[in-house]
């Protein structure tokens, strides 16, 4: 318990570090990176849940991180001027769900409201991650993999074919989120130092939850699944349920980042839900250690980073289609493995202690 | 005395073979029962239909005066059923404890938001679940294994392991299926004390077995099985001198 609380005291030195580190050294440009790669980190850790903890794989995550984010672009952006008239946009109106602002020409627009448009997608997702979650967690391992591949394909044939949704250009000026008064994510005039602590600590609060269900009862039920299913139901757990829950929570994670990212970055674009994506989520929770949410988190740092840094140029997708293939072949078990940590820290607690011998 | 288990004309067919045909028999409460039979004689398949992993073609099983054909594994386990595997099934990347602390699933009930929220509640019951975790093993006598990772031990420790997991779960019922398999003389021997001492805590206890030493040991009855049929159904000694049972079972082993 305390370790635990020692770890997210330790991360979140780490990100002030950060932020402390390109004040100084005149590079706060960096943080606008660091900002969006906290947010695909949220969906990284949920998918680390799905697929470290209770072994169920999905190749469909973009999908539901581009349902999140194209939802509340969405409605954030979609004039309702001209059905102001109908009773069910004016009882909207009336609840405070809608909004009117002017765009860059000086029109007037009626939209939604941040707050209920993020609120509906995030629900939407959860829906249809239950219901596809259903029948799909029956599947095992590649036929699993290959029906959650087919739902991230169809999701993105959806976006990039449906013209209000801009097709292949996606939405734009997606205004900012105020998540509280005087807290805005994105938007014009919004800072940049404001919004690395909001994105960072949004990611610490997921982080923190997650945590604390691995070393509870339902997370250790997970694993049991994970090692041996039957033998998890003949103790009474509920495998089926226990799947579709992980499941739907994971997709909950990816839509928040899909929402927040979109708000973010002010627009959304197909490639987000492209099945690349998908795939190097599944890489960046490989190479972390699958069952390592600390490993996961620091590896999508730094391959976030460095992806939207551009350091990989053109060969962007192909660097985390080799890393899955490497990791596969050499480090199945992830480089930041537990062992390793486990290793270090009992080498400490011994050395530190009792001076037993390794 | 009352019985626990009671299954009356329980069937079941896969393909061509009649795996289980029409078998009828009941379990009375705090004893042990034996469940033989020679290899496919259907006494696996007859323990996966009462602990609900297959389901019958026809049948009814009564357990604790419900029927329970039908539903899935963990409706039933909830019901205060535990089992063992004949292939050992312990969660590998867990420690002991944890294995044991798994049997306690079902005695308590904090959910994913409790979980996550970690509420003062889940702290409460957790310390519940691993207070009890550490009296199975004790029990048991695993206590100095606590930590270590369950898959990694010796075979007979590990069955213990399952033992203490299924135990976690203070069943009403406990199925042990091929509990002394792999096992040496003396390691059956202690296995056959620790049955008998887990039926005197009040556990009702049906046990497949293949080692006839340990059967006419500790059962207060045995229950035969040959192609899938019931052809005996007895206390140790009949069961014993039953020529039927001689014929096709005791007859063709050299044990």
């Amino acid at each position: 318990m305390s370790s635990k609380f020692l770890h997210i005291f330790g991360f979140a030195a780490a990100i002030v570090a950060i932020q402390i580190f390109t004040q100084l050294t005149d590079t706060s440009f960096h943080l606008t990176q660091l900002t969006m790669t906290a947010y695909y980190s949220l969906l990284v850790i949920g998918l680390c849940m799905l697929i470290g903890y209770a072994g169920q794989i999905s190749l469909g995550h973009a999908g539901f991180f581009a349902i999140g984010g194209y939802i509340s672009a969405f409605l954030t952006t979609h004039d309702l001027t001209v059905l102001k008239g109908k009773p069910f946009v004016a009882s909207l109106s009336k609840l405070g769900v809608l909004v009117m602002s002017k765009d860059t020409y000086g029109t007037e627009l009626l939209t939604f409201n941040p707050w209920p448009a993020c609120i509906l997608s995030v629900c939407t997702v959860l829906i249809i991650a239950y219901v596809i979650g259903g029948p799909v967690l029956k599947l095992k391992g590649h036929y699993l993999a290959m029906a959650t591949l087919g739902f991230g394909i169809i999701i993105y044939r959806i976006v990039l074919g449906t013209s209000s949704l801009g097709s292949a250009d996606g939405i734009s000026g997606v205004p900012g989120f105020s998540l509280l008064p005087g807290v805005m994510i994105g938007g014009s005039g919004s800072g940049k130092i404001l919004n690395y602590y909001v994105a960072w600590g949004i990611l610490i609060a997921g982080m923190t939850c997650l945590l604390n269900l691995i070393s509870s009862r339902v997370g250790r039920a997970l694993s049991a699944i994970h090692g041996a299913e039957d033998a998890a139901e003949a103790m009474g757990i509920p495998t089926a349920n226990y799947k579709l829950k992980v499941f739907v929570l994971s997709a909950g994670f990816a839509a928040i980042a899909g929402v927040l990212l979109t708000h973010y970055n002010g627009s959304i674009g197909p490639s987000e839900a492209s099945v690349m994506k998908s795939v190097r989520y599944v890489a960046i929770v490989a190479i972390g250690g699958m069952t390592s949410l600390w490993g996961a988190i620091s590896m999508s740092l730094i391959l976030n980073y460095l992806s939207l840094r551009g350091s990989f140029g053109t060969y962007d997708d192909a660097v985390f289609g080799v890393i899955l293939i490497l990791i596969m072949l050499f480090a199945p078990d992830g480089l930041i493995r537990r062992q390793v940590l486990g290793d270090l820290k009992s080498f400490f607690t011994r050395s530190a202690g009792k001076g037993v011998a390794l | 005395m009352t019985a626990l288990l009671v299954v009356d004309k329980l069937s079941k067919r896969f393909g061509g073979l009649q795996a289980v045909n029409e078998v009828s028999f009941s379990v009375q409460a705090g004893s042990i029962k034996a469940l033989i039979g020679p290899n496919g004689a259907g006494k696996t398949t007859l323990f996966n239909l009462i602990s609900g992993v297959i389901t019958p073609d026809s049948g009814v099983i009564n357990f604790c005066g419900s029927q329970v054909q039908g539903l899935r594994p963990h409706q039933v386990a909830s019901r205060g059923m535990a089992r063992t595997f004949q292939h050992i099934r312990l969660f590998p990347k867990m420690s002991v404890l944890e294995n044991i602390m798994i049997g306690r699933h079902i005695h308590s009930r904090a959910g994913f938001v409790a979980g996550m929220l970690s509420i003062p509640y889940t702290w409460s019951e957790e310390k519940k679940i691993r207070e009890k975790s550490q009296e199975i093993l004790a029990f048991l006598n695993l206590e100095s294994l606590a930590d270590i990772e369950a898959t990694t031990l010796s075979y007979g420790q590990q069955r213990n392991v399952e033992l203490g997991r299924a135990l976690a779960c203070e069943p009403k019922l406990l199925l042990l299926d091929e509990p002394a398999a792999g096992l040496n003389m003396s390691e059956t021997a202690e296995l056959g004390a620790l049955v008998s001492k887990i039926r005197d805590t009040g556990i009702t206890v049906l046990i497949v077995e293949h080692d006839m030493t340990l059967v006419m040991e500790i059962s207060d009855e045995i229950l035969v099985l040959s192609y899938g049929k019931k052809i005996a159904d007895d206390k140790p000694l009949a069961v014993q001198s039953n020529s039927e049972v001689i014929n096709v079972y005791l007859g063709e082993d050299d044990a």
